[in-house]
């Protein structure tokens, strides 16, 4: 299975890219102990953008997005999402992660909750819904990722495929205006990438802001608006997609796209 | 040439397994003869636990229940022409101290009552499956019948007929709920009856009041501590912060406890006296001061051993190295040592003519030795968890006390359920080294027993029967955690 088979038609008739800023990323620095993973980031994200990162392992760009939601602590510069500057200040903090939500590699379900208490776990508890709310609304999104049938299972019992979607409509719960994916579908089995990647693909086509992680670039083809590339710890090369694949511009890039295409 | 092509035309059907692997033949070959060691050590086995059985029934059985010494003992043995047997007289004779120790005799009834009313206070903490209805039920059977050992008055008749009124009631819908409509029923009923976790918070007033007896003011003082510091937080939170509201919710129950409750209890005693007769703590012996350590101790070891293990992995400094400092040092100590400094050394530092009850001594020594151990075993299951779980939490917007509620002390604590249980059990079983200090737990009853002329010379009735009490009670424990275990399985069925 190519990449451009799994990933199906894109409708964008109602991808907006706004004017608006949801991520402004400044010269933005971050070590682990003595090594620079990140090294000078400047990155803005406009509201509907579909922002795909790729590039080597160890480039930095799970690190990246975990910084947007603070997940990892930068050292310098400065990132403000939707307004809010991140900073040691809990209360920003929790502000951006409640509007940001985060789709990780190994889903990171709690599997001691049934499917519907880990969408609904965050809605009461943070958002203070209650509970009967957050239930049908867990219900909508639910039915959004194709599994309302698996609500009163445990994530154990479901396959990979379906517990990524679990999580996805998890974070969608949150009614989130950004979107993280820290490499949806590096953990799953071919047959199941396709799942998970037409949901991301559902949610693209009704204009969310997404930035993803990904090696999948039939979708950053088809979906992206933008391609970043980086290494170590830079953001060597970035463009829309047709121009970032056909006529890459730096030598970096031109090796990376050699080997995994 | 080897044959590379092949298509299956037809899928095969399922079909049984073999007789031989299947049903009680396949679970005797897999289990007790599969291959030719595993039957000869099967064969020794049998023959290991007749042998065993008997030489030991034949000694259990024996005519003695009624005898009223060791040598009384002997003759009916002898007359009953066996050539050995147990002495039972010394369980029928002593087996009310054995359980009580020395606490007065007409006086029982209440650690009897307080032992049911555990179990009642226990049943919606420990298991989720029983409805509000029968817990409720089980409590009011249990008063009940505690009122037929209670004195009789115009008072407990009056008792008597609201609380046989309410059991029948309770009985009668409990008959008339349909076996279909259960489920229904009980929901239904839980949200007409109060919970009954209420009744287990009452418990832990009414337990030592039970025990201790004493004006019925001081556990209502104690409880007040409680609504006093969540007051304290109530009315000061908006006055002077979150912090400052917390650490007044801290002081003034522990000041209201020190200092001002003596006062409370004797002005409202002398208008009121209403309470029971006090009990000295050194009445206290046998299973029921084993009981009372034990449980109060496990009850309380576990919330401080996941606060100790909680601010061993926390980030601020001063939380962590005190944590670590406390499990160290506790760790480090035998707990004799620690009842010792209970029942000698703590007098010293206390200001003179205090009363600092021995139990009470012996509890907090027990508690702090446990809740080491318990924050080490949670510190196990804590590191046990992926650190996934941590960032999607947070990721969620969670904050760190939200996330340890919901997602992460859920899934340790399960981790931990062996661990946490083997220092429970531990712990009751160590309440026997309370003997050393001079309380009469069931072995020093039991010493005081040997020290009698009439059943000097008695062994193996006197510990094997002490052996049974405490089998009962840890058997209990480790089947509820097999049973926990299975209940919080997640990740199959």
């Amino acid at each position: 299975m190519s990449a451009q088979e799994i990933v199906r038609e894109v409708d964008h008739s109602h991808m907006h890219v706004s004017d608006k800023m949801a991520i402004e990323i400044r010269d933005m620095n971050k070590w682990f102990g003595q090594f620079h993973v990140l090294r000078d980031i400047n990155l803005t994200v406009y509201e509907g953008e579909r922002i795909v990162i790729c590039g080597p392992s160890g480039s930095g760009k799970s690190t990246l997005i975990r910084c947007i939601n603070r997940l990892e602590e930068h050292q310098a510069g400065s990132i403000v999402v939707d307004g809010t500057e991140l900073s040691s200040d809990l209360k920003n903090v929790d502000k951006v992660r409640s509007e940001v939500g985060m789709v990780f590699q190994h889903f990171n379900l709690f599997p001691h909750l049934s499917v519907l208490d880990n969408l609904t776990l965050a809605p009461i508890w943070v958002r203070k819904t209650p509970r009967k709310e957050a239930e049908e609304v867990a219900m909508q999104y639910l039915e959004k990722v194709k599994i309302p049938e698996q609500a009163l299972k445990f994530p154990g019992q479901l396959s990979g495929g379906q517990q990524q979607r679990v999580a996805i409509a998890r974070s969608l719960c949150m009614k989130p205006k950004i979107m993280l994916f820290d490499e949806p579908t590096s953990a799953l089995d071919p047959e199941m990438i396709k799942e998970v990647l037409d949901t991301m693909i559902e949610l693209a086509e009704e204009g969310m802001t997404m930035l993803v992680v990904t090696h999948e670039m039939g979708f950053a083809e088809k979906v992206a608006n933008r391609v970043i590339f980086m290494d170590a710890g830079q953001i060597v090369e970035q463009n829309e997609p047709t121009e970032f694949f056909n006529n890459p511009k730096s030598d970096r890039t031109k090796l990376f796209l050699s080997q995994i295409l | 040439m080897p044959q590379t092509s092949y298509v299956r035309t037809e899928m095969v059907p399922e079909r049984a397994p073999p007789p031989s692997t299947a049903g009680v033949i396949g679970w005797m070959r897999t289990n007790l003869f599969d291959g030719w060691m595993n039957s000869i050590l099967t064969v020794i086995s049998l023959a290991f636990v007749v042998w065993v059985l008997l030489s030991a029934v034949p000694w259990l059985i024996s005519p003695t229940w009624n005898a009223t010494s060791l040598q009384e003992c002997w003759a009916l043995i002898e007359a009953a022409g066996k050539p050995e047997g147990a002495c039972w007289g010394v369980i029928n004779e002593r087996w009310p101290q054995m359980l009580y120790g020395f606490y007065p005799e007409e006086l029982r009834i209440r650690p009897t009552l307080a032992f049911f009313l555990l179990f009642v206070a226990l049943i919606p903490v420990l298991f989720n499956m029983i409805s509000r209805r029968m817990n409720w039920l089980l409590l009011v059977l249990v008063l009940f019948g505690a009122t037929f050992f209670a004195a009789a008055s115009v008072l407990m008749v009056a008792v008597q007929v609201v609380l046989g009124a309410a059991l029948a009631w309770l009985a009668y819908t409990v008959v008339t709920t349909k076996a279909g409509d259960r489920a229904e029923a009980i929901a239904a009923g839980a949200s007409r009856l109060p919970n009954p976790l209420i009744f287990s918070a009452l418990y832990v007033f009414l337990m030592p009041w039970l025990l201790w007896g004493g004006p019925i003011w001081s556990p209502i003082g104690a409880a007040m501590g409680f609504v006093l510091g969540w007051a304290a937080y109530r009315m000061l939170a908006a006055v002077i912060g979150n912090l400052g509201a917390i650490i007044a919710a801290f002081l003034v129950p522990v000041v209201w406890w020190l200092f001002l409750i003596g006062y409370f209890v004797s002005a409202l005693s002398s208008v009121l006296p209403i309470g029971l007769e006090p009990v000295d703590s050194r009445l206290f012996g046998g299973l029921l001061l084993s009981v009372t350590i034990g449980v109060t101790a496990i009850a309380i070891s576990l919330p401080l051993g996941i606060v100790l293990a909680l601010g061993r992995q926390s980030d601020l400094m001063i939380v962590k190295s005190l944590s670590v400092m406390f499990i160290e040092f506790i760790r480090g100590v035998p707990l004799i040592t620690l009842l010792f400094v209970a029942s000698v050394l703590l007098n010293i530092f206390m200001p003179p003519g205090t009363n600092f009850d021995i139990i009470l001594r012996v509890i907090i020594m027990a508690t702090l030795f446990a809740s080491a151990y318990m924050a080490e075993v949670i510190r196990g299951g804590l590191a046990a968890l992926p650190r996934g779980q941590y960032e999607a939490a947070d990721a969620l917007g969670l904050d760190y006390w939200k996330a340890q509620r919901l997602i992460i002390m859920p899934q340790a604590l399960k981790i931990s359920i062996p661990g946490i249980v083997s220092t429970f059990i531990g712990l009751f079983k160590d309440t026997t080294l309370v003997s050393i200090i001079g309380l009469l737990d069931p072995l020093g009853i039991g010493n005081a027993i040997r020290s009698n002329a009439a059943w000097t010379g008695i062994v193996w009735e006197l510990y094997g029967f002490i052996a049974f009490l405490f089998f009962v009670f840890t058997f209990s424990m480790s089947r509820y955690s097999m049973y926990l275990e299975r209940r919080l399985r997640t990740d199959h069925g």
